[in-house]
């Protein structure tokens, strides 16, 4: 994915990932390279691995075979490359008895956020939830609640952001915005995200990745790739399959 | 990195869920006083009876109340698909089963401290006595340590509140035998000595070792 030389380590790489569920096997020996700041959009159908290699990524499954490197160091159970990995999810990871603010403080104090309250309003302010901060989340809308797992994944500042499938549930408006606020700061942060929209990922990501029933079907960098081009080479990858 | 802060920080959460919800407290708080009624009802008309077999009454109510409490450790993680975000934190995987334990014990005691003035009050016996305290103190401890690593492998089975009692009543029966043998020298007025103090000594070896033992498994009892 990346020109990074072999003295740099890169951001995020893979090699050989490999992940069974009993007999089914959702990844194939998956090698991806990211570079720091790079920004990578994952496509592919359902069931092809998307999920399965945003949870690896994040630590939070474990690999059957093959390994992830987090700039150089292997990620395996280590809690101290987790702690600089962001994650939104399908799920939110927030809990719905509980107000934005003590949701976002739970994580905070997980990850060990130095001043956590100025940093609690400063995500919040980004997201543009400030005024439901004392909210319990089960009131929230869907797209409420995606902006507020944006704003768990940033409250730590990662270097690495996981999004699976972020613009579910968001409306126009929301979806602006999702984009402003994860290429705010896109040179520090490297980004690697799924999406069934080719022409929104093609327009901010600096590299693309085709998975197909687990494996690596295409690669390129995005500036060698243009609309028509991506979704042909994804129907060829993905078996004719278009979104 | 960062044991404690992430165990006290996983506990409150716990703790201020459940003020919110009332969800554990409530129902097992009903369930203790109401055990404690049946018997009482059964027995009541022969004091000496009553005498003999209310450690056993104390401690069936506190086992099932404590496996309704232990039951709701893990599974508002699981039904809120929060346990994931709790493994993707930094958090070591040892300080998510401690804080998930510590939040259990603070809501068994919270039962106990209520149901023992109802038990002594519906079967006429002073609890308020040291080796009394102790013995729950201990035997509650090994009770929530040993049923919060059951509590995580129940959770991504399919039956998970069936399963718990069934996995976990067995493992923690020498618990339940000690406690019960305990308090029932207790109630009889004994002292620190003797037979007091080998049941307390096993409750103490019980808890000692099923402190140790789930930082051993507890990491891999969360995967899928």
């Amino acid at each position: 994915m990346s020109d990074t030389t072999a003295s740099i380590p890169y951001a995020i790489e893979t090699v050989g990932l490999t992940r069974s569920f009993g007999g089914y096997r959702a990844l194939r020996g998956v090698d991806i390279r990211v570079g720091a700041g790079e920004i990578l959009a994952v496509f592919g159908p359902n069931g092809a691995g998307k999920t399965t290699l945003v949870k690896i990524l994040a630590g939070i499954m474990r690999p059957t075979a093959g390994s992830v490197l987090i700039n150089g160091v292997e990620l395996g159970d280590n809690a101290r490359l987790r702690a600089g990995i962001g994650l939104v999810a399908h799920s939110s990871y927030l809990y719905g008895s509980l107000s934005a603010q003590e949701n976002l403080d739970f994580y905070a104090r997980l990850y060990g956020v130095k001043a956590r309250e100025k940093r609690i309003s400063e995500v919040l302010e980004m997201v543009g939830l400030t005024v439901r901060r004392h909210d319990r989340f089960a009131t929230f809308s869907r797209g409420m609640q995606q902006r507020l797992s944006l704003a768990r994944a940033l409250l730590h500042n990662p270097s690495v952001l996981l999004l699976d499938e972020p613009e579910t549930g968001l409306d126009q408006q929301a979806l602006d915005s999702l984009w402003q606020i994860i290429r705010w700061d896109e040179e520090k942060r490297t980004v690697v995200f799924t999406s069934h929209n080719f022409e929104r990922a093609l327009g901010v990501c600096s590299a693309v990745v085709i998975l197909e029933r687990g494996r690596v079907a295409f690669s390129e960098r995005a500036c060698n790739l243009d609309l028509s081009t991506l979704r042909q080479r994804y129907g060829e990858s993905a078996g004719a399959v278009k979104p | 990195m960062r044991f404690w802060p992430c165990v006290l920080a996983i506990a409150r959460k716990d703790i201020l869920a459940e003020l919110r919800g009332r969800e554990i407290i409530s129902s097992v708080l009903v369930f203790a006083a109401l055990v404690l009624v049946i018997f009482n009802f059964a027995f009541g008309q022969d004091a000496e009876l009553m005498r003999e077999v209310a450690p056993g009454i104390l401690w069936v109510a506190f086992a099932f109340a404590g496996v309704l409490a232990l039951n709701r450790a893990f599974i508002p993680e699981k039904e809120e698909n929060c346990l994931e975000g709790l493994l993707g934190c930094p958090a070591p995987r040892e300080a998510i089963y401690t804080g998930k334990a510590l939040g259990s014990l603070a809501f068994m005691l919270a039962v106990e401290i209520v149901i023992l003035p109802v038990f002594a009050l519906l079967f006429n016996i002073d609890v308020f006595r040291p080796q009394l305290i102790a013995t729950t103190l201990l035997a509650t401890i090994g009770f929530v340590a040993v049923g919060t690593i059951f509590s995580a492998l129940a959770v991504n089975t399919r039956a998970r509140e069936m399963v718990l009692p069934i996995l976990f009543l067995p493992v923690v029966t020498p618990v339940l035998i000690a406690a019960v043998k305990a308090s029932a020298l207790s109630l009889a007025g004994s002292g620190w000595g003797g037979d007091m103090l080998q049941w307390l000594l096993i409750l103490l070896a019980f808890d000692a070792i099923f402190l140790v033992v789930p930082f051993l498994v507890f990491p891999y009892a969360l995967e899928e």
